[in-house]
């Protein structure tokens, strides 16, 4: 003991006022302030998203139309980027430097602390290289991708293609899509696209100070595992779309066939085409770009999207609609003397002077006087005012699926044209109106616009007598094979079964019967019903137009065809659309080898140097002509 | 017999409860610095936790021997420890081996031994044996000079290496001479000084010196007539001006740069949790992730996925911080304490000065080790590695820190007798 004794106190002091600071600041930075917390999480826990492999697409038989390939993505966190041999880095990825500064910079640009693609899909074998050296790269990771690949590279239009998705769609999805993740873009890949995507699930991995995966955080209780998309089973026939892009190569038009039992589409063939692996991979880009702007435009939807009066075609519905209204039965005979005179001086000319038909014959020779008096009797011998008959006509060919969309299952279909009787009132100011006034309606020119997707429907319709199922691309969904109800559903147009029987008669005979339209299209062992129609262009070459059923009875397809600036429908249409039908029902081809090779060489694209051939100037319905709002590819009618 | 059962009864059993304990924290918490979830054995000699628990029962062992020592053997062999001391620090930096830029270490077979941890007891025994002479007055210049010598001998030794850590525990054995008689204003000066240092690294040179002249000018000029008081302040304001260009000049010149970053870092001058602030931040963040009451043992995330630098050595209290929470923080900062306080209350109690003395010196080195390692991993204290005494990885450390305490237990369980 000594006088210093009390220096304890303040010893003791000194030591207990350091503890309290201590003690102080640890309760600061452990219970107070929360942000170390957070550090500590974005230190450990990476949120890995594992994509779900996209619902495979398979043909009606189950073959594999669009598959899965694994392709990587390069991401990039730059904060945890170290120096490295750039040149090096670039020649295993394939990128130059210029490419490498631009994609760092617009990573940094993204975020520093979190990760962003650096570089999209690379190939497996990049990958494979790349991968023995990723540990000389920190900061870099990849990220395992699949892309979509079409083995035989066809139906690029029905399939449509996947891309990033935009801002909009991010919105759009309240959560579900991020930056950088695949959607459908058109065609069936993204009217299925809930389905084709599956779910994503999340690994939290926690990863130490190097980044290195230390397992799943609180042993993977907060993963999701990812569930796979739905299987889609279309309703196309891969051999057969197959078969139709290879005749329409070198043509633009469209081939639809549906099988008329159940409204599934075998065949739905845009042309010119384009092969959709263009829109996959590192290129997709300039693919796009050239492929938009070709003049050609391949990338139109034509089965859906390009719209034709019917010409000849129509005649059918005219006929089925004559006698539903009670206007003409199935022997009532008009006389054809080469053209039909509806009031004035100049007739609606007939191609022949065809004389004295009944239905059958006034289809298999398409005729147009005998059209003219049948929808002269239905509009105005109906035993009400002709707008009143009109608008029945009216409300009769609209049950055939025309001027309305069908609402298959793609987007951007469109719904054509089908003229109203206040069109007719208001241009001729009065609704005093008569037949004569639209005559050409009667042989589906005029104001009338179809897409190839509404004449094939018709012409299942007709073979099932009366109704058709709603058209659509995708069979069955997933492995229940589930199958939307509206599928099911049978549409009846209103024409009774017994008025089909002369009608069918008659198409048949345009096939099978001399002088039909279309003899040079007849299979010897089956009996396909069809009808052809050539509709005038007024920028080129005429438009050659075949619909068909086949066989007779029980029909197993219907099919439309339409091929730009073919000329005539039994030129061009009419063969395609035989050689498919029999390559359809009989699984092969017996044609001679130059009948399909003229087809297969045959090059109708428009050649832009020549000058336009002078059309003769046909105005059978001139009054109309003038006037009237011409769909989007103008026509006339012959045949 | 009777010495023996007295030695047990005489020992203070609550400084041999707080040392196993925190040994025992210590094990606890280095088996989770290192603990891999692949491979979670819990004995296995070679990891760090299965040698620091040979360390641990060697450190016991060592414990129990000095115990059994003879009670005049520290104070007559005080000399020597230190002269054997100086001869060590002198012969590592020849043969050391270079770890992490220091010569620090002996190699001895596959133990390494660090002199510098040695150098601590043998210096606190020599002040104490030099002090507890009779007619001995801190005050007395030549008193202090030889104090100042002691200590800074090693201490200068120890700068060599260099292991500044190490050498700066020496002046913390400043508590020890103001105990015994060093005037109280060492202390505040010593603090004053400290301000200073760091308003000069924090703000301008110049206006540090300004506003300092400044206050001077209004103390004189609020005491015009006190002559004496005018001399102090001038000769005050004089050496701290000095000092001041002192600083500037060590600070730019003599400090390396690590050292002057982790001292801005610290002063929040710089801020780049990537580069040297890293450690400090991923510190921080182990700590303070833990919570109220932490994120359970073997849990943490931070310390066991290299996050945090020398989890094991330094920044053990990181690993406590993170799995314990503000709760284990608490009973460890209060285990140390109270072992401070019981040091000092025993020291209080001896007959003998000298093992007041040492007391005092343990409770010192204790104490400084204690709030600068814990200091450090929060950001109260520029970075400096020295271990947190018994339960930081280490045998040179643990049996050092074990040698120190054991001597003033067994000096403390034979107060009675008188040297
Ligand atoms: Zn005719």
């Amino acid at each position: 003991m000594n006088s210093f004794f009390p220096r304890r106190y303040v010893i003791q002091g000194i030591f207990i006022a350091i503890a309290l600071v201590l003690l102080l600041r640890l309760f600061y930075i452990q219970v107070i302030d929360k942000s170390y917390f957070l550090s500590a999480k974005d230190n450990v826990l990476r949120r890995i998203p594992i994509f779900p492999a996209r619902g495979l697409i398979l043909d009606r038989t189950g073959k594999v139309l669009v598959q899965n390939e694994p392709v990587y993505d390069l991401m990039v966190i730059p904060n945890e980027v170290k120096p490295f041999d750039t040149l090096e880095f670039c020649g295993l990825i394939g990128i130059n430097k210029e490419d490498f500064d631009k994609k760092f910079k617009k990573a940094i640009k993204y975020s520093r602390y979190t990760s962003s693609i650096f570089e999209k899909q690379l190939s497996a074998l990049t990958y494979a290289a790349f991968q023995e050296k990723l540990y000389e790269y920190p900061g870099f990771y990849v990220v395992n991708r699949s892309v979509r690949y079409y083995p035989d590279s066809i139906a690029a239009q029905f399939l449509g293609y996947i891309g990033e998705v935009s801002e909009r769609d991010i919105e759009k999805s309240v959560g579900f899509y991020r930056k950088g993740d695949y959607i459908g873009k058109t065609g069936v890949e993204k009217s299925y696209e809930e389905l084709l995507r599956g779910q994503r699930g999340v690994q939290q991995l926690m990863v130490d100070a190097f980044n290195r995966p230390k397992g799943h955080f609180a042993d993977g209780r907060y993963d999701t595992i990812a569930v796979s998309g739905e299987r889609l089973i279309s309703s196309l026939d891969k051999d057969l779309q197959k078969f139709g892009e290879q005749l329409m190569v070198n043509k633009i038009g469209s081939i639809v066939a549906i099988e008329p039992s159940s409204g599934e589409i075998l065949t739905f063939v845009s042309s010119p085409s384009y092969n959709p692996n263009l829109m996959v991979g590192r290129q997709r880009g300039k693919n796009y770009t050239a492929l938009n702007t070709d003049p050609l435009k391949p990338m139109f939807i034509r089965p859906i999207q390009a719209e034709y009066p019917p010409g000849s075609i129509f005649k059918v519905i005219n006929a089925l609609l004559g006698q539903q209204f009670g206007s003409i039965k199935a022997d009532t005979r008009f006389f054809c003397g080469g053209g039909y005179y509806y009031g004035g001086s100049r007739p609606m000319k007939c191609t022949h002077v065809h004389g004295s038909s009944d239905l059958p014959r006034s289809i298999q020779v398409s005729c147009n006087t005998y059209y003219g008096n049948v929808y002269a009797a239905m509009i105005d011998r109906s035993g009400m005012r002709s707008v009143n008959g009109f608008k029945r006509w009216r409300e009769g060919v609209a049950k055939f699926g025309i001027g309305s969309r069908l609402d298959i299952d793609l987007p951007h279909e469109r719904k054509g044209l089908l003229p109203t009787d206040s069109l007719y009132t208001k241009r001729y100011r009065n609704d005093k109106w008569r037949s004569g006034y639209n005559i050409s309606l009667s042989i589906g020119q005029g104001e009338l616009g179809i897409t190839p997707l509404q004449m094939a429907n018709v012409a299942a319709t007709v073979a099932n007598r009366g109704f058709f199922y709603k058209p659509h691309l995708v069979k069955a969904i997933g492995e229940k094979k589930y199958i939307k109800p509206e599928y099911t559903k049978k549409n009846y147009v209103g024409v009774d079964a017994k008025y089909f029987e002369p009608v069918i008669q008659g198409m048949s005979m345009v096939v099978n019967q001399f002088p039909g339209t279309a003899t040079y299209s007849a299979i010897y062992n089956i009996e396909i019903c069809g009808k052809t129609g050539t509709v005038q262009n007024p920028h080129g070459d005429d438009h050659s137009v075949f619909f068909a059923f086949a066989p007779r009875n029980n029909p197993k397809i219907a099919i439309a065809v339409v091929v730009e600036n073919g000329g005539h429908g039994s030129t061009w249409a009419a063969p395609i659309a035989s050689l498919l039908i029999e390559k359809y029902l009989t699984d092969s081809t017996k044609r001679d080898k130059y009948y399909v090779d003229r087809i297969l060489k045959g090059n109708l694209l428009p050649r832009p140097k020549v000058a336009p051939k002078p059309v003769a100037p046909k105005k059978p319905d001139s009054s109309s002509n003038k006037q009237k709002q011409q769909p989007a590819v103008t026509a006339n009618k012959k045949r | 017999m009777i010495n023996q059962r007295s030695l047990f009864f005489n020992i203070d059993w609550i400084i041999i409860f707080i040392y196993i304990t925190l040994c025992v924290i210590g094990w606890f918490n280095i088996h989770a610095a290192v603990y891999d979830p692949q491979n979670p054995s819990i004995v296995d000699l070679d990891t760090n936790y299965g040698k620091q628990l040979l360390f641990i029962v060697t450190a016991l062992i060592l414990g129990a021997v000095i115990l059994l020592l003879d009670n005049k053997f520290f104070n007559a062999f005080s000399p020597i420890f230190y002269g054997v001391t100086l001869i060590l620090l002198v012969v590592v930096l020849f043969v050391g081996r270079n770890v992490g830029g220091n010569q620090a270490w002996i190699p001895i077979g596959s133990f390494r031994l660090q002199p510098s941890e040695f150098a601590k007891f043998s210096s606190c025994l020599l002040l104490a044996k030099y002090l507890s002479s009779t007619n001995l007055k801190l005050q007395d210049f030549q008193t202090l000079i030889v104090c100042t010598l002691i200590l800074v001998i090693p201490m200068a030794l120890i700068m060599l290496q260099p292991d500044t850590g190490s050498a700066l525990t020496f002046t913390s054995l400043v508590f020890v001479l103001y105990r015994e008689g060093l005037s109280g204003y060492t202390l505040v000066i010593g603090a004053l000084f400290i301000a200073l240092f760091v308003l000069t690294l924090l703000f301008n040179t110049w206006a540090v010196t300004g506003i300092l002249v400044a206050i001077a000018a209004v103390l004189i000029a609020s005491n015009k007539k006190n002559r004496s008081f005018i001399t102090t302040i001038a000769i005050g304001t004089a050496i701290s001006v000095v000092f001041i260009f002192c600083v500037d000049f060590a600070y730019d010149s003599i400090l390396q740069s690590h050292q002057r970053n982790r001292i801005d870092v610290i002063l929040g001058k710089i801020n780049d949790p990537r580069g040297e602030g890293y450690n400090l931040n991923q510190s921080k963040i182990a700590i303070g992730s833990g919570g109220l009451w932490g994120k359970g043992y073997l849990q943490g995330t931070q310390t066991k996925y290299d996050f945090v630098p020398e989890q094991s050595t330094d920044f053990i209290f990181c690993t406590v911080g993170e799995e314990w929470g503000f709760a284990g923080s608490f009973v460890v900062v209060t285990l140390y304490v109270t072992l401070l306080i019981r040091i000092i209350n025993l020291a209080e109690r001896q007959r003998s000065s000298f093992t007041r003395i040492y007391g005092y010196g343990v409770a010192s080195i204790l104490f400084f080790h204690f709030f600068v390692n814990i200091g450090m991993t929060i950001g109260l204290v520029p970075v400096i590695g020295i271990p947190l005494p018994f339960i930081s990885y280490g045998g040179s450390s643990l049996i050092s820190f074990t040698i120190l305490l054991f001597i003033f237990l067994k000096l403390d369980s034979n107060r009675m007798g008188v040297i």
